[in-house]
């Protein structure tokens, strides 16, 4: 197996927690964050359930001492309080130490305010300070502000719904090669009319609490999310003895090339994904001890997905569930709250159960973990598929 | 480690720039603030039934990823990279309106689909059928840069032969309408000859989609080779040079190896200054280009330089249009470029003759 690159800090902000040890603590309890929406004004109010978090923007803006003049969206809200999370969590105490990197990952970006102001911003002044907030690029420019990021390489990708896992696999080869000593990785999304319409129209939204893998599978929860990890160089870790969570060993990045938004029936691109990720972690199939997939509740999804599962794994395949019945699909940032879950997996050796499953697809015997299990974990293989054909796959090892 | 080459290009800019075999031979000039790009005839790539349904940011990125595929005689390639500061943001406009207008009701998924800033990496996969690596850079002005720098690292550890890189922006209504309400768009319309001479605060924005086939394969036909990139959130400028010192010297390189700076200055009185620090500084006898007279400002619209460096290269020609001074008129081999938004999201590009 490839030593791979070692993650030193972890931070995370979704609907079923304000930081690691929350999320921890619900995915033990098998504790949903799905519920009803509250914090946007929208018609479908009534018949969407998605993964909110509790806290108000001025509640956020409150915790990072932001003035009222800010422009922060709420995307830059979210992905500022679990970067700074991760950077504690690594114990930096001097960002500017060694050559520091941050690799950010939106879809939404600052859309939540362009969709509020739109039409205000011609007829008044006071809301224009949003305007620059809009790009994909600007949370990011944020974040690295608050963790004082300065004259260094600090980029954004936006792959749809694998943009964090591309963002985590960018900032792996980058210390690979030498490029950066550190390098925080990650993604955020907040939820908007903009998302929540979006994937309304695809008609691909439950109205109740998402069954991912269920053969009476309904939809999606769009939920909004924030997630960071702190990778480091083996000689930066060697040289101030960090204490490392467990390491980035694989990752594979391929293309469906099938259609804009579905998924192909065969799973080509996952495939592909997953059999990059073993052959550079230099692993079998066989190693894998547990897959957090990216089962998002969708007909095609659950059925592309596990299609690409047998593909891979023959007749051994591992246990596996989705947690997206726990925090709903966060989008860009899906790829980061579910490495710092699988982390968290291989700390613990702990399964997540996939909740809310009852009746296997008709296509195919898979079955989901359905309860909390405690096994001896070492590798764990991680999925995140998106629209345009993205297809990533990472690998992580203790 | 490999080296790297630009094996081929394809340019839609604002100028005439997707025929391969021309170099900036007729100027357009435009009395404007907002600037638009000359489309290639689509129908020459694309089928009409397909490009009726596209946005135009997809057609522009389509047809000049063809462009360059065509020229490097390819027809599958082993990676995808984009760059785009906002993607196809006429339909991220269509959506928001239509959400706003119609109380979130009657929409349709099409304009929120193509709204996904990896919609032009993903049709382009789509189009030639291309499953391998795909990714998409949504930072500002260094988009293009970020993804020069995802497959360069590519192609110098041999995991890939062929990369088609490239950055594409399409201009908006409704976001130029605000931009210039924040002044970040010039006021007064101006003609794109007195554009570098400019007092006034605020770019003319523009549109493109500039296209490379980046390979560790050297052909007959390459045009340059790329040395190095290296991008900086920020950068005061007292820092500036200072920090190009150690990239150059991180090639090898010193100020005076440099035959040709093409500096990304685009007419704002407020950040054009930072060029300044070069072109007044260890730069002052240095052959200097600009172009964004030419093109506009976007946040991809520094790809429309890396094509003008390759240009250069390959013809060893400056057109006089591009040319801030008359140093030097023959024997280019190293040049290097340099852009900024703002004041933020600065790189530096160095390519060489090869």
């Amino acid at each position: 197996m490839s030593t791979g690159v070692a993650i030193t800090g972890m931070g995370i902000i979704s609907a079923i927690g304000n930081n690691v040890a929350e999320n921890y603590s619900s995915l033990l309890e098998g504790r949903t964050g799905i519920s009803h929406i509250s914090k946007i004004d929208t018609v479908h109010k009534g018949s969407i359930m998605v993964g909110e978090i509790i806290f108000t923007n001025a509640e956020l803006e409150a915790k990072l001492g932001l003035g009222p003049n800010n422009n922060y969206s709420r995307t830059a809200l979210l992905g500022a309080i679990a970067a700074k999370e991760a950077i504690e969590d690594a114990k930096i105490t001097n960002i500017k130490a060694y050559r520091t990197g941050l690799i950010s990952s939106t879809s939404v970006g600052g859309m939540d305010m362009t969709e509020k102001f739109y039409y205000d911003y011609l007829e008044s002044e006071a809301n224009r300070r949003y305007i620059e907030g809009h790009h994909a690029g600007d949370s990011t420019e944020k974040i690295a502000e608050q963790l004082g990021i300065d004259q260094s390489l600090v980029t954004t990708i936006s792959t749809a719904c694998s943009s964090a896992a591309n963002a985590i696999m960018f900032g792996a080869r980058l210390i690979k090669t030498g490029k950066l000593d550190r390098v925080i990785v990650g993604g955020a999304d907040c939820l908007s009319k903009f998302t929540i319409n979006g994937f309304n129209t695809l008609m691909i939204l439950s109205d109740t609490y998402n069954t991912p893998f269920d053969e009476n599978r309904k939809g999606l929860n769009l939920g909004e999310a924030a997630a960071y990890l702190v990778l480091e160089s083996e000689s930066l870790v060697k040289k101030e003895k960090k204490k490392v969570l467990g390491y980035v060993v694989g990752y594979g990045n391929a293309n469906d090339a099938y259609h804009q938004t579905a998924s192909s029936e065969n799973g080509d691109g996952a495939t592909l994904a997953m059999e990059k990720a073993l052959a550079v972690a230099g692993l079998e199939p066989k190693d894998i001890d547990y897959i957090n997939a990216h089962g998002t509740a969708t007909g095609n999804n659950d059925l592309s997905e596990g299609r690409a599962i047998i593909r891979v794994f023959g007749e051994d395949v591992p246990e596996f569930s989705s947690t997206k019945a726990y925090t709903g699909h966060t989008l860009a940032a899906a790829g980061a709250i579910e490495a710092v879950y699988s982390i968290l997996s291989l700390q613990n050796n702990i399964i997540y159960p996939n909740l809310n499953f009852k009746t296997p697809m008709k296509e195919f015997s898979l079955i989901p973990q359905t309860s909390l299990k405690e096994k001896a974990l070492n590798t764990v293989l991680s999925n995140s598929l998106g629209f345009g054909g993205n297809c990533s796959t990472l690998i992580f090892s203790k | 480690m490999e080296k790297v080459y630009i094996n081929s290009i394809g340019s839609i800019s604002a100028q005439k720039t997707f025929d391969n075999s021309d170099f900036l031979e007729e100027i357009v000039t435009y009395e404007d603030n907002i600037i638009p790009v000359i489309e290639p005839n689509y129908k020459d790539f694309i089928p009409p039934a397909a490009a009726r349904r596209m946005a135009k940011g997809i057609k522009m990125g389509v047809v000049a990823s063809k462009i360059a595929l065509e020229e490097a005689n390819l027809t599958d390639i082993d990676a995808i990279i984009t760059g785009t500061g906002m993607g196809c943001v006429r339909d991220s406009e269509k959506f928001v309106t239509a959400i706003l207008d119609n109380n979130e009701q009657f929409l349709t998924p099409t304009s929120f689909i193509q709204s996904t800033h990896n919609t032009v990496a993903g049709q382009i996969a789509l189009g030639i059928g291309c499953k391998g690596y795909n990714f998409t850079y949504v930072h500002s002005s260094v988009s293009f840069e970020s993804a020069l720098i995802d497959a360069f690292m590519q192609l110098e550890q041999k995991e890939a032969e062929n990369i088609l890189v490239g950055g594409v922006d399409e201009s908006g209504e409704h976001t130029n309408a605000i931009n210039k309400l924040i002044h970040h768009i010039k006021p007064e319309k101006i003609n794109s000859k007195e554009l570098l001479h400019s007092k006034t605060g605020g770019a003319v924005f523009g549109e493109g989609a500039n296209f490379f086939v980046l390979s560790n394969k050297k052909q007959d036909y390459s045009y340059a080779q790329l040395l190095g990139v290296k991008t900086y959130n920020t950068l005061a400028k007292s820092d500036l040079l200072a920090n190009l010192e150690v990239f150059l010297k991180e090639n090898n390189l010193s100020f005076a190896d440099i035959d040709v700076l093409i500096i990304g200055n685009n007419g704002d009185i407020d950040y054009d200054n930072y060029y300044s620090e070069l072109t007044n500084g260890p730069f002052k006898d240095t052959q200097q280009v600009a172009y964004k007279h030419l093109s506009g400002e976007f946040n991809t619209a520094s790809a429309f330089g890396f094509w003008l460096g390759a240009k250069i290269l390959r013809t060893q020609q400056i057109p006089s249009p591009v040319a801030l001074n008359a140093i030097k008129n023959k024997g280019f081999e190293n040049v290097l470029l340099y852009n900024q938004y703002r004041g933020k999201n600065h790189s530096f590009t160095l390519l060489r003759r090869c």
